[in-house]
Order: structure tokens, then sequence, then C-alpha cells
């Protein structure tokens, strides 16, 4: 009688799954360096053959040019690593300012679209899908050519109380002054701020105590209200408004918002906003309406259960893909480049690549900033999630 | 690419010192083998490079083109023209996308030096100049304080305004775009006050305008624009042929040849005539090109005043007087060296 | 004996059925939605007269300079219609524009069968993806030409809707199966694999398209070997692919990730290797999860073709948009991009509802 063997015959060197899978990995590694070997090798030889001079040096050499927009003080003689600082500040208030106005309109359409009212709720239905579905850049190019490029001369201006002006350089508005007896209203405000906090630690702690409620919100906010405007009395009014004024060719002073910047914004705010409807639609409708009645039936009122029951629940959806269009949009901000806006894209991998010719290290640049920004925001996004993350039992 | 090629590169341009390159120059036979020139041109400069709506280019930088095409197939239509932003302009040429670049740029050190470039010639003395709106009642370009100006990004026109405008103790503001065409529109639609270029370009642009009356191009030349072709370093013989091309317009110019008494003049008793036209001696055949290639530029594209008149000049829309560009005989600065 | 006569069923109150019931329940049932309702009323009142006056009424349609165009306040459609050839062709020579309309032709007709229900799937299967691998080549000669006598036609003269096309269809046949291959490499057990595609997915993840553009435009010259060169539309598109397939490799992992352990044991019990696992078994269900996915990816790729613009491509964008500098048609930018948005927009939506279509007839059975 023939007996069966019980272990499994074992298998042939070259088709043992694991010394394939090393052998296939290795394959996989030695071709990546080759290629990058490769790569690395001709860029060498053209730079060579073509003689263009190579390095970083070039960051501190003076720029000679003018920028339209900066937030720290630039001038010709200003270093090109200088105009990186200038270029990439200016990237960031737009994304800054374009995520601030994109969320505020995006949850206002998002909650539209789930309104009961048939045509609000239908009107912000038309808005998203007209402006996901148009190109960015023709929305920017929109506003900059055919809506901002419509806007009358200086000495022309459309103007509200002769304090704010518009015209085709830009919105200009009062900008503050501060002067010497400001810091007293500052010291109010971060003493309500400290005030505030010891308050409303009490008021949770009296709450899970004995149970009474304290109106902590209400207090709070006259607090950080109430002290600065007592300080800003007492101390004179130390601030004055600087009125815009014309002068010569343009508006002189006060504070300034320019086309390039005004249109960039919009166009970012509004095609970003139609995404964050969508996701906030998304996040609510994905919270029961079991949730609502259980806490209608544990006595919570409605403002309570959604600050305590839906909006911690919705939040746990739509950040994620929140934070996504957020990167969205800072790498969509590049597009300035198309209208003249200087970011990072415009005045660093554009202006200073072309004034100096030095286009890999201008290229690498820009794109290792895009990068770190993105990962830098996907680990805070990680780790918000591991903390909100449903724990399964 | 991905993330090994970018390190790589780095670690490249980290480790590379500045070297020029020697390298055995082969563009000529890369050309002939080709079969057409690549040019690399403006993106829409009326006068210098120009597309029409069929495509069609035209402008003196084009005619520069032909006239390679026609030394070296000759036959000026083989041709192949790129149009290029200023941004892209020397890297396509640094990369081997184009042959020739000729796209008014200005001839200056650090371009011929650090960015591996070789200027071939000056088809066009310029000068900067700013171009303003009527009513604004500006006669003098010091008296532009304050204001704001268009200029085109990534150009040595940006760096010469903010020299100006530094040395008289002015202050202005920048606004830059990629394509001259749009600096024209934002003067047009008044988001400037001032538009500065090169003089030449300030004429093309205007007749582009709506109401080209309404503006006029200030007095003060603010800087020297020497403009003209440009070839890669390191290939000589390819240097050559592009230069002499320029030289062969401006003599035929000088020596009153032009692209219709061509045939005839190969009859003159001239020696420079009859050198030039590959008549006498086998002065074409240095370049590595036909004998009488000389000849055949003229006769296909025509000497340096032809080219001029029916560009920018007197035959053209722009109506650009010679001034500089005059030969030397008669007050100019288009000198060239003999065919000899 | 008395009999039950059930009361006759009332019909319900008259402010509840009928247009002036649903007007009531979704328009006026608070004193809230009411104030919605009047606010919603006079934005549409401020927005869509004037917008209908511009855009029709008080439009000029005839005429083929902007002097006809002087009398009116409306738009002057004039300035499209006179455009409408460079529009839809770029600089494509006038002689040879039956190349492209060919193209088309064939394009629909292939692709009609795929749309009718009747015919049967296997060969609809067979006609995809035979359009999917033939259909480029055959279309490749028509526009290029250089071939059975065709006039060669450059790259550099293709634009208009015709180039906007060519970047969407060819980023959108490669983007997908790389996506794929880099999804399987990132799900591999296989660590180098991983971390590879890790890297390269993440990598063009960070960056913005117009970076990746700058850098295929001027520094991939930088990197081949002197003399060989690319057609700038190619390395756009070369770009424009490798940027979206990481973006694809992301929605394809989602759907990856939705497959039960399950399926892939199933598929090992019955001896199938991992090709044969993931072609039968994972990727078709996988893909099936995430059309939403892909077909947003597909969106986003051809509202992003609107980019090469940046790079002085004249994809339909840009010849908008030089139509309207051009100075015999000053003024007239809101007109040409209107008509940009508009099509650009029937683009989207249309495959955004395709998309929609696709996904409620796939929904084979397991709808609960």
């Amino acid at each position: 009688m023939a007996a069966y063997t019980l272990t499994p015959a074992r298998p042939s060197f070259w088709n043992n799954p694991e010394i394939r899978a090393i052998a296939f990995q290795i394959v996989a590694l030695a071709a990546t360096v080759a290629f990058g070997y490769y790569l690395f090798e001709n860029t060498q030889t053209n730079l060579r053959r073509l003689g263009i001079a190579s390095g970083f040096d070039f960051l501190s050499s003076s720029s000679g040019f003018g920028i339209l927009q900066s937030l720290i003080p630039y001038s010709e003689t200003s270093s090109y690593g200088r105009v990186f600082w200038v270029a990439l500040l200016n990237t960031l208030l737009v994304s800054a300012l374009g995520i601030v106005l994109a969320t505020l309109l995006g949850f206002v359409i998002g909650i539209a679209r789930l309104s009961k009212n048939w045509l609000i709720a239908k009107l912000a239905l038309t808005y998203i899908e007209t402006f996901r579905n148009i190109p960015l850049l023709l929305q920017i190019f929109f506003w900059y050519f055919a809506v901002l490029r419509a806007m009358p001369s200086p000495r022309q201006s459309l103007s509200v109380g002769e304090a704010v002006f518009l015209n085709i350089r830009g919105l200009y508005l009062p900008a503050p002054q501060l002067q010497p007896g400001f810091g007293w209203v500052l010291a109010a405000l971060g003493l309500a701020l400290v005030l505030v906090a010891i308050l409303v630690r009490w008021a949770h702690r009296r709450q899970l105590g004995t149970g009474r409620q304290f109106p902590a919100i209400s207090v709070s906010l006259a607090l950080l209200l109430g002290l600065p405007l007592l300080a800003f009395w007492l101390t004179g009014s130390p601030l004055v408004w600087q009125v815009p004024e014309l002068h010569g060719f343009n508006f002189q002073g006060g504070l300034a918002i320019i086309p390039e910047m005004a249109s960039l914004l919009l166009a970012l705010s509004i095609y970003t906003a139609a995404f964050i409807a969508e996701i906030v639609r998304a996040g609510i409708q994905a919270v029961s309406h079991g949730q609502t009645e259980a806490s209608f039936s544990l006595g919570l009122n409605p403002s309570l259960t959604l600050r305590l029951i839906i909006l911690p629940q919705a939040l746990r959806v739509i950040i994620p893909p929140l934070t996504s269009q957020y990167l969205n949009l800072i790498k969509n901000s590049s597009l300035a480049a198309a209208i003249g806006y200087p970011d990072l894209v415009a005045a660093f991998a554009g202006t200073v690549l072309n004034q100096t010719g030095q286009a890999i290290e201008c290229i690498a640049i820009t794109m290792a900033v895009y990068l770190t920004i993105s990962l830098l925001i996907s680990l805070l996004m990680n780790g918000y999630n591991r903390r909100v993350a449903l724990v399964e039992r | 690419m991905n993330g090994r090629t970018l390190t790589a590169t780095l670690v490249t341009t980290v480790l590379l010192a500045t070297t020029s390159g020697a390298y055995a120059g082969t563009t000529l036979n890369a050309v002939k083998e080709r079969g057409y020139v690549k040019c690399g041109v403006s993106d829409g400069l009326p006068g210098f490079s120009y597309a029409d709506e069929k495509g069609k280019f035209s402008g003196i930088d084009v005619d520069l083109c032909h006239a390679v095409a026609a030394a070296v197939f000759g036959d000026s239509t083989k041709v192949k023209f790129t149009p290029l932003t200023a941004k892209e302009r020397f890297t396509a040429l640094q990369t081997g996308e184009i042959d020739v670049l000729s796209r008014n740029s200005t001839w200056t050190s650090s371009r011929d030096s650090a960015l591996g470039l070789n200027f071939t010639g000056v088809t066009y003395y310029d000068g900067q100049g700013f171009l303003v709106n009527k009513k604004l009642g500006v006669k003098s370009a010091k008296e532009l304080d304050g204001a704001t100006v268009c200029v085109q990004a990534g150009t040595t026109t940006e760096l010469n305004l903010s020299d100006y405008f530094r040395a008289h103790k002015m202050k202005y503001t920048p606004i830059t775009y990629d394509k001259s065409d749009e600096s024209a529109k934002a003067l047009e639609a008044g988001r400037c006050d001032v538009l500065t270029s090169d003089q030449s370009q300030l004429y093309a642009q205007r007749i582009k305008l709506a109401k080209p009356g309404d503006y006029v191009v200030l007095p003060e030349v603010i800087s020297k624009e020497p403009l003209g072709p440009v070839v890669r370093h390191g290939d000589d013989d390819w240097f050559d042929i592009v230069k002499w091309t320029l030289f062969v317009m401006v003599d035929a110019e000088e020596l009153g040849i032009d692209s219709k008494n061509v045939e005839e003049m190969k009859k003159s008793t001239n020696p420079d005539i009859k050198r030039m036209l590959g008549v006498e001696g086998d002065k074409g055949k240095d370049f590595g090109l036909a004998n009488d290639w000389m000849a055949v530029v003229v006769k296909q594209v025509g000497n340096y005043g032809e080219i001029f008149a029916r560009n920018v000049g007197k035959g053209s829309p722009l109506q650009i007087e010679r001034g500089l560009n005059a030969l030397w005989t008669q007050g100019g600065l288009q000198y060239a060296p003999p065919v000899r | 004996m008395a009999e039950a006569h059930p009361s006759r069923s009332e019909p319900p109150p008259a402010s509840t059925i009928g247009a002036f019931g649903w007007l009531r329940r979704n328009l006026f049932s608070s004193p809230f939605n009411i104030a919605l309702t009047v606010l919603a009323l006079y934005l549409l009142y401020l927005a869509v007269p004037p917008l209908l006056r511009w855009a029709l009424l008080d439009a000029t349609w005839s005429g083929d300079s902007r002097e006809a165009c002087r009398a009116n306040g409306g738009a002057c459609w004039v300035f499209i219609r006179v455009n409408f050839e460079q529009f839809i062709y770029g600089f494509y020579p006038e002689a040879q524009r039956w190349r492209v309309n060919t193209a088309l032709l064939l394009l629909i007709l292939g692709a009609a069968p795929l749309f009718a229900r009747a015919v049967p799937v296997k060969f609809k299967a067979r006609l995809g993806l035979g359009l999917l691998v033939i259909y480029p080549l055959i279309a490749f000669v028509l526009f290029k030409g250089g071939l059975f006598g065709l006039r060669v036609v450059d790259t550099s003269r293709w634009g208009g809707l015709l180039l906007t096309l060519v970047i969407a269809g060819v980023g959108m046949t490669a983007a997908l199966p790389l996506g794929v291959l880099l999804a399987l490499g990132r799900r591999s057990r296989m660590p180098a694999i991983q971390t590879l595609c890790v890297t390269f997915i993440e990598l063009w993840r960070g960056v913005p398209l117009i970076t990746v553009l700058f850098m295929s435009s001027v520094m991939l010259p930088l990197f081949l070997p002197a003399g060989m060169n690319f057609d700038k539309l190619l390395r756009a598109l070369i770009g424009v692919t490798l940027f979206q397939s990481a973006y694809m490799a992301e929605v394809v992992r989602g759907g990856l990730q939705a497959i039960p352990k399950g399926q892939f044991e199933a598929a090992a019990a019955l001896g199938l290797g991992y090709w044969k696992t993931m072609a039968l078994i994972v990727l078709p269900q996988a893909l099936k999860l995430v059309i939403p996915g892909i077909v947003n990816t597909f969106i986003a790729l051809f509202k992003d073709t609107s980019l090469v613009l940046i790079i002085g491509l004249f994809d339909l964008m840009n010849i908008v948009h030089n139509a309207t500098t051009n100075p015999a048609w000053l003024g007239f930018s809101t007109e040409g991009y209107v008509f940009a948005a508009t099509v650009y927009w029937l683009f989207c939506f249309g495959m955004s509802r395709y998309s929609q279509n696709l996904e409620k007839r796939l929904h084979t059975g397991h709808k609960r």
C-alpha cells in the first residue's frame, strides 16, 4: 500500500514565492537606481556641455527688479533669496485668505443645499454644478480680465464715503494706524483672554459638580469686547485711520487690495467653495436621523443637539476631504502666474528663473516648498484622524 | 522623473562647479540631417515676429531665420518656427529644442557668459522707452514718480526700469506679465500708467491698440538694447554661420546688392561683390556650405535694408526710422566685417 | 341588522395637495422659510433678467465685424461666430481639417455601440479595448499625417478644442492603467515596491500641476541625452499623465481597500495566482466601486488641460484668450470666456451625469 506523504512538496527554487518576491524587488530597485543614475549623468553632461553655471550661490546676489506686492520690506537691492520669501509669503497670504473665505461660503452653500426650502436648495445646487465644472484658470481670467478690468480709472474711482475707493488699480481701504498707548488696549485683551480661560474652566467644573449651567459664552464675549474697549476709551482712542488719497497717478496710503490678488482670491474661494459645499452636505447626511431623535428624547434642545451630537459626528466625515480641498487650494494658488500676482511660481519659478537661468534650482526649490506644505498638513491630518477615529469594540 | 531624479539633479547642481564646455560642433550636421532649421521666435510682436491668422510668421527676426535656412539649404522656407515666451527662450536654446534663437533678445554680459549662450551680432539697435496715454499730460519720463508701470516679466527691461527709477529717486509699482500683448492690454485698460519696453516694441504695440493716436512714446531712452540672434556655446561652426548670415545681409546693402539685382551683380567687376556672390574664390565653402550661399541669402531674403523696410520701416505699418540702424556710411551703427 | 357603511373618505385638504400644497410645503412652511424664499426670489430677480437681456434679448447674432455690435448693448456673439473655426481647430490648416472631422466621426461611430443597451457585453468589451488601443493610432496618423500621402501637420499647429480633447483623451487613457499599477504597487506586500510607489504618488500629489508642466517644458530636455528631443505637446502630455496617474492611484487604492479579505482567500483557494486574482476577482469589483472617483479624476484632468496655456500651447482656453486680445475684437472678453466656460461645462457635466448613470446600472443587486 502506498503511503501518502503529508508534507507538501517543496516548491522548486524559482517557484518559491518568497524568493521570487525578493528577486523582483531587487530588479525593480536596480532599475530605478539605474534610471536615476542615467538621468543624473545626462543632466551632468548637459550642464557641462552647455556651460550652464549651477549651484545655489545666485540666491545671495541682488535681484534688481521690483515686486508688485510684498509683505516684508523689499527693494531692488534685496537678494534673490529675499524674493523667495516675499513670493512664499504672497502664496501663503492668498492661500490663507482663500481657505477662510472658501470655508465660510462652502458651509453656507452646503447647508443651503440641504434646506427644506426648494428654491434655496436648487439655487445651491446650481451654484455647485456651475462652478465646479468650469476650469479654475478660466474663472480667474474671467474675474481678472472681464470683471476687474472694467473698473474705472483712479480719477473716476467709485467711492464709499470718501474713505473706501474702488478702481482698476484695486480696492483701497482706510488703514488703521496705531498710536502710542495702543499697547494698553492689547494688554487689556490679553487680560480678558486669561480671565475667559479661567472662567470657562470654572463653569465647566461647576456644571459637572452641581449640574447648574453658567452662561459662559455670553460672559466671555462681554469680557473680550468690554475690557479692550474700556482700555481704548481710557487711553484716549489711540488709533487713527489713514484714508487713501489720490496723489499723482495713484492712491497713496491706506490699505490696497490689488486686482491680481482680488481676482485670484475670488476665483479660488468660489471654486473651492463648490467642492466644500458637497463635502459638508455629505457629512451632515452621514449622521443618521436616529441620532437627532435620540438626542431629543434625552431632552437636549436643538442647538445643543447640533453642537454636541451632530457636528462632532459630521466633522469626522467632513474634515479629511476638507483638508485635501485646502491642499488643492494652496496648490491652485500657483495659477497666480497667469495673471501676474507675484506668488512663488510667478515671482520665483518664473522671474528669478528667467533672470538667472537657474532652471533646475528654481523649480526644485519651488516643488520642495509645495511638497513640504502638503506633507506637513498630511501629517497633522493623520494625527487628527487617529484622535477622532471611532474606537470599535 | 521621480523623487530620486530630483535628488540626483539637486546633488548635481550642488556638486557642479562652473565649467565651460568645449564641445565639438555638430549642429550643422544635425540641421542638415533633419532637413530644416529650428528657430525660436517671439510669440507675437509685429515687425519682429508675428503670426497672422493662418499661422504664417513674418518680421525681422523671422527673416533672419529664413536667411539661415537659405544659407544652409539654399531654400529659405526650410525652417520651423517655435514661438517662445521670454521665460522659455534661453532654456529652449540651451536644451537643443531650437538651433537658433531670434527673438528680440538683448545682448548682455551675463547672458553671454553664465547662460552658456553666444550672441552672433546685432539685428536691431534698440533702447528702452516709455509709452503713455496722452491724457496723463506727461512730457518726460522724469515726471513718472509714483506711476504704475507695466513691464514684461523676466526681461532686462524689468532690471533697467528699476535702475532708472532708483537713479532718479522715484518710486513705481511694477505690473508684470509673461506676454507683451498682455502688458499692452493692461495699459489700454488703465491697469498701469506707463508701458515700458524696447522702443521698437512700443511702436509695434502701439499699432495694436484700439486708438494708437492716444498714446505717445516719451523721448527718454534709458538703456542700450542691442538685439540679436543667439546660439549655444560650444559649437563654433554653427556660431560662424549664423553670425555671417547677418553680416552678409549688411554687407550686401553696403555694396548695393539687393534681392532684385543679385543676378546682375554677379557680372560686376567689383572684387568685393564677386567674392561675396561666390563668383570668385571659395569664401563660401569655408563655412561648410555651398559656395554661393551668400548670394542665395540675398536673393531669397534680401539685404538688411530691404528686411528693415519691409518689416518695420517705410514699407510697414510701424514706420520706424532707420536711426541707429542705418549703415555706418549713412551715420548709423550697422557695420559688418568684410568678406575676404 | 344594520350594515356598517364606512363613510366616504374625504379628499385631503386643498392646501396640502396640488401645486398649491407643494408651494406651501416647500416654500412657505414657516416664517423663516418664507424669508428664505423671498431672499432667493430677490437674488433671482437681480441676476436672471439682466443676464437674459445681455445674453439673448439685446445680443447681436449677425454681422461679421465689431461694428455690428455697436448698436446693441448686449452680448456680441458675432465674435464667437467669426472665430468659431479657430476655437475648434486652432491653427490646423483649413484644407486639412477634414482629417480632424473624420477622426471625430470615427470615434462617434466606434463608440456608439458602447452606449447602446442592446449590444452584448462581450462585444462591447472587445470593441472598447480595440478603441483604446487602435483608435489613438488612427487618430494620431490622421492628425499628424506623414503616412499614406497625408501632409504633415506639425503639432504646433494643433489647437483649440481639438488640442484640449487630444490632451484630455491621451491623459485619461494613459493615467488609468498607470494609476491601477501604482495602486497595486502601493498595496503590495513587497516593501521595496511599496516604498517606490508611495514616493512616486506622494511626490506628484504634493506639487501643483503648473510646476510639473514648467518642469516638463524647461527641465525635461536637460535630463535626456544630447540630441534626444521631445515635442512640446508630448512633454505636456507626459507631465499631465504622470500627475493625474498619482491621483488615479489613490482613487483605485480606495476601491482595493474596500474589497473584503474573503475574496482574496477564495481566489487563493481556487489556485489563482497574483495577477489572475487581481485581474479576474479584485479589480473588477474595486473599479466598479470607485467609478465616481475615477470620473471625478477624469473631470479634474479635463479642467486641468487648460493649464497648458502657461507653457504656451494653444488649447481651447488659450485660443479664446488670444482672440480676446485681438485689436479688431477688443472688449469682448466676457463673450469669449462665457463660450469657453460653456464648452468645458458641457463636457464636465456630461461626464459626471454619465458616471451617475453608469453607477446605477452597474449596481448589480447588492442594494439593500
